[in-house]
């Protein structure tokens, strides 16, 4: 055996099994997709071979703890997104007005107070919105709409909105700053005052970075549980009011989870069910809005 | 005219968001701060609220940030160690690359579902801290790999090549050049992750149901809750005193969260200049 003074056979034996070990840490997250995937779909089988997709997607009652059990989603789902719409429409117009003073108006000094300020609301856990919704927005709904009941989507759905005005804000000040600053300019070499730069310049040509930071919010506001389960209340229902109390995915399979459900029970097997139908709707609203983001991103490099 | 009014429609946008944040706290704060003392923090939770405490849901957040962190740290930066420096530009690691992303999107209830018919159920865990903690990790994980990237990312790569020229190998530049240059930005990272496994209720409600619990846990396998789970559950009591209650909860959780962020913040201003 002749010497190896610099050690190189041990480097590169570190070197493998390092490389091995990193390979193995980059394994876990796509452990995870598959684990979530065959997990929901494994413990769904059960559930769709009693209900049955047709009553599944086809029935109108969600009554899964009471006699007769129905198994209809409809009523949840609408719930879901009656909750999520008003929740994207509130971020959208919050979230958008903030974009265009921060990317439009804003100096620069006032723009580093400002940005991490409002970021502080992204950070706020998601019972404690659920407890300001409760507590603090039902009232003042009340005030406005007298026969409002405690639980409503609509206050869930505001709350909601406020939360999540920061990604609207960050994804669309990010569209607006792509676009390049020779447009503006020329804009304001036509004479254009800062507010039709701001609408007829700067906004069509973010649009679809706007579009997309929509759509990611409507996906975020999907999958929100605690607010909804706080604030929404725990009946399934089918309807366009805001002012009705209805139930969300997220808070029923909440609701499930809070007594002890004994497993292999056709309750314990639902929520799988509507975790399934929860990940695959937001997986494909993910999807959708970051292939917009991406598509955009490309057009002005 | 219209110019006045356009920029005072864009500022009211972003002061909405700003009065929230500000409401909000005056709003907790001022229903909180009766039951705020030395009592609420060495208490159990109890069936009155002026006797009731945080002690068994605060020590089982400790346990569970700490535990999350072992699991977390070393698992996320080693990902994006390899992500960044060693993994080749092949199909595999794009795909890694592109699953890192879309889990960061995957709602948190989702999370909780894994953790239930798998560490709970397949491995026996039970409603153990350790299956919290194991679900919590593999929630936070995309946290931490994609703020580790970014710090990995920003090192110049003179640096790098230097070492290279001398004839480094690549885990002797992660170790000597990538690690110690990027770690303010890893820490942030890391911190940021760990506020998002204080904050997160519905996971840990999914596995660990709601329960009365009046003991702290002493090791990993015992049953427990979290300060958000109890804060849920008594701010879904109908009495006043128990919203209340809540509210004084909700207190000690921002206090942890908004200390922790002022560590992410001020380690962040340290490492940039």
């Amino acid at each position: 055996m002749h010497n190896d003074p610099r050690g190189i056979r041990n480097r590169k034996i570190e070197e493998t099994l390092v490389l091995n070990l990193l390979r193995l840490s980059g394994l876990i997250s796509i452990i995870t997709t598959i684990g979530i995937i065959s997990i929901l779909g494994i413990n769904s089988v059960p559930f769709f071979k009693e209900v049955g997709f047709i009553e599944f997607f086809t029935e109108l009652e969600w009554t899964p703890l009471f006699i007769p059990q129905n198994f209809g989603v409809s009523p949840l789902v609408n719930g879901t997104f009656l909750v999520a719409f008003v929740a994207a429409v509130t971020a959208l117009i919050f979230g958008l007005g903030s974009a265009f003073y921060l990317s439009e108006y804003a100096s620069r000094k006032v723009r580093k107070i400002i940005k991490p300020l409002l970021e502080i609301l992204a950070g706020i856990p998601t019972v404690v919105y659920g407890y300001f919704a409760l507590t603090f927005v039902t009232p003042i709904i009340q005030i406005i709409f007298p026969e409002t009941i405690i639980f409503n989507a609509l206050s869930a759905g505001i709350v909601m909105g406020i939360m999540i005005i920061p990604m609207v804000s960050t994804l669309s000040e990010d569209a607006m700053n792509a676009v390049p600053i020779s447009l503006r300019e020329a804009a304001y070499g036509l004479g254009a005052k800062k507010y039709q730069v701001a609408l007829r310049v700067v906004f069509p040509s973010a649009i679809s970075g706007i579009v997309a930071s929509f759509i990611l919010a409507i996906s975020r506001a999907i999958g929100e549980t605690m607010i909804v389960s706080l604030a929404a209340g725990g009946k399934p229902t089918l309807t366009l009011n805001p002012l009705d109390a209805i139930q969300t995915m997220t808070a029923y399979i909440v609701t499930v989870s809070q007594g002890e459900t004994p497993q292999g029970s056709v309750e314990y097997n639902s929520i799988f069910a509507v975790g399934l139908l929860l990940f695959l709707l937001t997986l494909i609203m993910n999807l959708i809005g970051r292939f917009i983001v991406t598509k955009y991103a490309q057009n002005y490099e | 005219m219209k110019e006045r009014f356009f920029h005072t429609i864009f500022l009211f946008a972003i002061l909405v968001g700003i009065f929230s944040l500000v409401i909000l706290f005056v709003d907790i704060i001022s229903d909180g701060y009766k039951f705020l003392s030395w009592d609420f923090f060495t208490s159990y939770a109890s069936r009155k609220a002026e006797n009731s405490g945080i002690l068994a849901p605060l020590a089982g957040t400790l346990w569970l940030v700490f535990m999350t962190a072992i699991l977390t740290i070393p698992i996320g930066v080693s990902t994006a160690l390899y992500l960044e420096e060693f993994a080749s530009d092949n199909l595999f690691n794009k795909i890694i690359k592109i699953n890192v992303s879309n889990l960061a999107g995957v709602p948190s209830i989702i999370y909780g579902l894994l953790g239930l018919a798998f560490f709970t159920y397949t491995l026996s865990l039970g409603k153990s801290l350790l299956a919290g903690a194991l679900t919590m990790t593999l929630l936070v994980l995309p946290i931490v790999i994609i703020a580790s990237q970014e710090a990995i990312r920003t090192i110049q790569p003179s640096l790098k090549d230097a070492a290279y020229a001398l004839g480094a190998t690549k885990w002797e530049v992660s170790k000597r050049v990538i690690l110690p240059h990027s770690i303010g930005g890893i820490m942030s990272g890391i911190i940021l992750a760990m506020s998002r496994a204080i904050g997160e209720t519905a996971p840990i409600l999914i596995i660990s149901s709601i329960v009365f619990i009046t003991t702290v846990p002493s090791g990993p396998l015992d049953r427990f809750t979290v300060l958000p789970l109890q804060i849920y559950t008594w701010a879904s009591f109908p009495q006043d005193d128990f919203r209340a209650i809540a509210s004084t909860g909700i207190m000690v959780l921002l206090f942890i969260l908004i200390a922790m962020n002022s560590i992410a913040v001020y380690i962040r201003f340290k490492t940039q200049d």
